[in-house]
């Protein structure tokens, strides 16, 4: 399903006219603001848009149109679990008790809601083999930062405060070392292997007394299950230190394995993957954190408590002394957290470990017919995704991974990731997922099929790719070196709007 | 499964490509020692039955009571164009724009909305969003430090507790200081920050500070002498963080007019729901020459290789996927579709509208002083607020408690979340906005009389 190409359009600030819109709410007393004093007063009025609401609504569903999205065709975006996001998630999240329910209401008024985070809690904790979780944090990355901090607090607390490192395969998501750093740890970077496991000679040597912990994704960013994780996991115990799990590829192993169970103290879980709530053009998502029993007096506060009469309520201010404190303003993306509860509750047990079943499977079948197209560095079996190459055609053609990739998006598809993992050069990172049917993964690889074709007898239509998209390559060195950030008026006359 | 697409004979086909005979083969690679135990989860829902629970579940919240609660959190009139348009598939199901050519949508929607919250806010640079006020304005402390190699911040006393408590979360992380800066009791001034102090805590030259931190209005909904403190701070070499509303900016001094340097604040006021605290929209402004110091998703105009206008992600060597343990912040995933939300409403509203909902919040409030303080419960400060301000009502918790009997939420009582501070230990923190009605603070005003009167129970 390729984007429409022909509706680029004005911005909102072009379509602006002075005196249309408005009318949305009633107009205050003229001396509405007398009683402020004028130095505390705007100067000058926000320069904001005045459109109509035809127009306003014209703008954005066209905007909308040059967008490609799980709604709109095959996203196989690897490490993202862009799968299909139920309507009804949406539904719920939008139901006025959920919807218009106060932040700081107080809990008499609030059960519904705290039930179902106490209930979305307890579930997660089983999924994750976790003693307890928090679901505060809004993203993964402030998952990781919550789980890091906690791990920091669980050092100090015992007065053990010469670990200062922390170990991240070089393999990582990017957020891993940045989390580190937020948290105040060193990153100490370790190899991997050839298999696409953690190098564990490496990881040994790097292991010691200063070691506060280690983050492993697992299955691996390569895709691949990490073989050699007791010994990981017993080595890391063995030196006092912890063990982070990033759960972003979680959708491989529900059912089949449980991280707190193996030994991990902390992971976070990106409900936005997993839970199938929507992305939302980047976001918000959530990133409940489960811990082990070390980790449990650090969470953050306020927890969600079920009291002995079967009522919920939130943790006071000091409750729980050892807290790291607040992750953010109020209890979590909750919104989202509703999303993601309903999500659980249609699958329950069975349905989410078919989920994980399904993920696997089509991610081996289309990792099997692609290897037949491109390079699959990793031959063994692999989880939810998995890391093709286009090494070798770039050798024989000239054609890099980037040409590729544009070019599918000719072919209808959401390209992969791209030049992720940086340990597999060339590297498509492709992700299927679940809800995606056999006609569609058959359709990516004949696209597949072609452009490698298109490659050898006519190199420079990839060069050039995309051509049926609303706009083609950009301009990005000049978007950085002379970053235009916000709308000037004089910015029109410098640029003018597409017709 | 529920949303799965796979027969019985397309997985049998899979199985037989791949060349395994069962799904539980594709798992061999899991240790044995590590297999875990069954899910225990309650069984799957059909659609109908998991509509019929989700309902009975958000109908045991309360959201019907007469409500002057806000503390950080706003009701508003969200037009239904707002949500309507967020709606489509096309924005809420698609990820983070890395391909320029198919997001154009979102893109743009991204490069609109900073540029109207930099209208807003009168600052330059405005990043594509953050989690919450809270965590924008923790970034916002930590880019002082980066910004000047300092270690340390003051935060005002009057800045929302919950943003001080994740400002002090953060700041553990990184162990960099964050003080207080005290407020003014009694005077005219009483309950804004404390100027004289903050002069005091700014010449203690061992400990240089790198941003001054304060909220305009105040969690205690006062306004600040904000042009002052940022004086004040830059005389110290300190950068100045104003935390803001963005409602409220369509009528106050602007970050931009009274000198700060960085704005933060939470955008949920502009069309999100409430929904119990989340997901709501982390603000983060800031000057130009700060630019490459902000975390955080920034989008850029350019034009594509045929001479186009297009949109584009730029400056990303200052994210985590490029720079790793160098760069500027952990955050990747953010809140675009609440950025995007806060987008339409202004779009909406437009700036005459946005101006109305803030004047007329502010003539509501004003309504409900005079109410209040005829059923004895007077403003606690004297200095000006907007549209939410501190009452004195004895034993505030359990006139608070008995209120909602009576089906009104009277706003919060501070010290619910502010404990141990005698001077609002009788304080109810309560706001007005433009969907207030008259009727509605004349209820508020007849209750209060009748309970402060120990008249009917």
């Amino acid at each position: 399903m390729t984007v429409a190409g022909d509706r680029l359009g004005p911005t909102l600030f072009e379509r602006s006219r002075p005196g249309r819109g408005g009318g949305k709410v009633p107009h205050p007393p003229k001396d509405a603001l007398a009683r402020i004093p004028g130095e505390y007063l705007r100067a000058t009025g926000a320069r904001l848009p005045e459109v109509s609401e035809p127009e306003l609504t014209r703008h954005y569903v066209n905007l909308s149109q040059l967008n490609y999205a799980v709604d709109t065709g095959f996203y196989p975006l690897g490490s993202c679990t862009m799968k299909y996001n139920p309507k009804i998630d949406e539904w719920a999240a939008r139901l006025n008790g959920f919807a218009a329910l106060h932040p700081l209401a107080p809990d008499e008024l609030a059960q519904g809601t705290l039930q179902l985070l106490w209930e979305l809690e307890a579930s997660l904790a089983e999924i994750g083999g976790m003693k307890a979780v928090t679901l505060q944090p809004a993203a993964g990355a402030q998952g990781e930062l919550t789980g890091m901090l906690m791990v920091k607090a669980y050092h100090r607390h015992r007065g053990d405060t010469e670990r200062t490192e922390v170990l991240v395969p070089d393999s990582s998501h990017g957020t891993n070392p940045a989390t580190a750093s937020m948290a105040g740890f060193k990153t100490v970077t370790i190899p991997s292997a050839a298999d696409g496991g953690v190098d564990v000679q490496a990881f040994r040597a790097a292991l010691g007394p200063r070691t506060a912990a280690i983050m492993i994704t697992n299955p691996s960013t390569v895709g691949l299950f990490e073989s050699r994780l007791c010994e990981l996991l017993d080595a890391v115990h063995e030196v006092g230190a912890l063990a982070y799990m990033d759960g972003a590829n979680l959708n491989a192993i529900m059912g089949r394995f449980k991280p707190g169970e193996a030994g991990f103290d902390v992971m976070h879980i990106n409900v936005h993957k997993t839970f199938s709530t929507p992305h939302g053009g980047g976001g918000p998502g959530a990133g409940p954190v489960g811990v082990g029993e070390k980790l449990l007096p650090f969470l953050p506060s306020p927890r969600v408590l079920r009291e002995p009469d079967g009522r919920f309520r939130l943790e006071v201010p000091g409750e729980r002394p050892d807290s790291i404190g607040r992750v953010r303003a109020f209890a979590g993306n909750t919104g989202v957290l509703v999303r993601a509860y309903a999500y659980i509750r249609a699958h329950g047990g069975l349905g989410l470990c078919e989920v994980s079943d399904d993920a696997v499977l089509a991610a081996n079948y289309l990792k099997g017919r692609v290897a037949d197209i491109l390079d699959v560095p990793f031959a063994r079996l692999c989880m939810h995704e998995f890391v093709a190459s286009a090494a070798t055609l770039k050798s024989a053609t000239g054609i890099r991974t980037l040409d590729v990739a544009k070019r599918l998006i000719d072919y209808g598809f959401h390209p992969p990731t791209i030049y992720f993992p940086l340990t597999v050069e060339e590297a498509l990172l492709i992700e299927p997922t679940e809800t995606e049917s056999l006609e569609t993964l058959d359709a990516f690889v004949e696209a597949l099929r072609c452009i490698v074709a298109e490659a050898h007898t006519d190199p420079d239509l990839l060069h050039s790719a995309p051509h049926d998209s609303p706009v083609r390559r950009l301009d990005e060195t000049t978007a950085a070196r002379q970053p235009n950030l916000r709308w000037r008026a004089m910015t029109g006359s410098q640029m003018p709007c597409p017709d | 499964m529920a949303y799965g697409p796979h027969t019985t004979e397309d997985r049998a086909r899979m199985l037989a490509a791949i060349g395994v005979d069962s799904i539980d083969a594709l798992f061999a690679d899991i240790p044995a020692s590590l297999r875990s135990s069954k899910l225990n989860l309650p069984p799957p829902e059909s659609e109908s039955e998991l509509s019929v629970r989700l309902e009975t579940m958000a109908g045991r919240n309360r959201v019907d009571l007469i409500s002057f609660l806000g503390a950080g959190a706003y009701r508003h009139f969200t037009p239904a164009v707002v949500d309507q348009l967020l709606l489509r598939g096309e924005f809420y199901t698609a990820y983070t724009p890395y391909q320029p050519e198919i997001s154009q949508g979102t893109l743009q929607t991204i490069y609109e909305y900073q540029s109207m919250m930099a209208e807003l806010t009168g600052l330059d640079v405005v990043s594509a969003s953050h989690y919450d006020g809270a965590t924008a304005t923790a970034e916002a402390a930590l880019m002082t430090c980066r910004a000047t190699h300092r270690e340390r911040v003051l935060v005002s006393h009057s800045v929302h507790p919950h943003y001080r408590e994740t400002i002090q979360t953060y700041f553990a992380g990184a162990a960099l200081a964050a003080d207080e800066i005290p407020l003014v009791a009694g005077g005219p001034a009483d309950g804004t920050t404390d100027l004289a102090a903050l002069e005091r805590l700014l010449a203690d030259a061992d400990r240089p500070v790198a941003g001054v931190v304060v909220a305009n209005p105040s969690f205690l909904g006062l306004l600040e002498p904000m042009a002052e403190i940022g004086k004040l701070a830059h005389a110290s070499g300190a950068l100045f963080v104003a935390v803001v509303e963005p409602v409220s900016l369509a009528v106050l001094a602007t970050p931009g007019e009274y000198g700060a340097d960085i704005a933060a604040g939470d955008g949920q006021p502009l069309g999100i729901p409430l929904s119990y605290g989340g997901p709501y929209l982390g603000i983060l402004a800031c000057r130009d020459a700060l630019v490459r110091g902000i975390p955080g998703r920034l989008v850029g105009m350019t034009t594509d290789v045929d001479g186009r206008r297009a949109f584009v992600m730029t400056l990303r060597a200052r994210e985590q996927d490029i720079r790793r343990e160098k760069a500027a912040s952990n955050i990747c995933t953010n809140q675009a579709l609440c950025a995007l939300a806060a987008s339409i409403y202004l779009g909406a509203m437009g700036p005459h509208g946005l101006r109305d909902v803030a004047a007329l919040g502010a003539a509501r409030a004003a309504e409900l002083e005079a109410a209040l303080a005829a059923a004895g419960a007077p403003r606690l400060h004297p200095g000006p607020y907007l549209n939410e301000f501190t009452v004195r009502v004895p034993d505030a918790a359990s006139v608070h408690a008995r209120l909602i009997g009576r089906g009104i939420l009277a706003g919060l009582p501070v010290a619910r979340i502010m404990p141990g501070e005698p001077s609002l230990a009788d304080a109810l923190l309560v706001c007005a906005t433009e969907i207030t009605t008259s009727a509605e603070i004349a209820a508020f005003g007849a209750a209060l009389h009748e309970e402060l009167a120990g008249g009917v129970r």
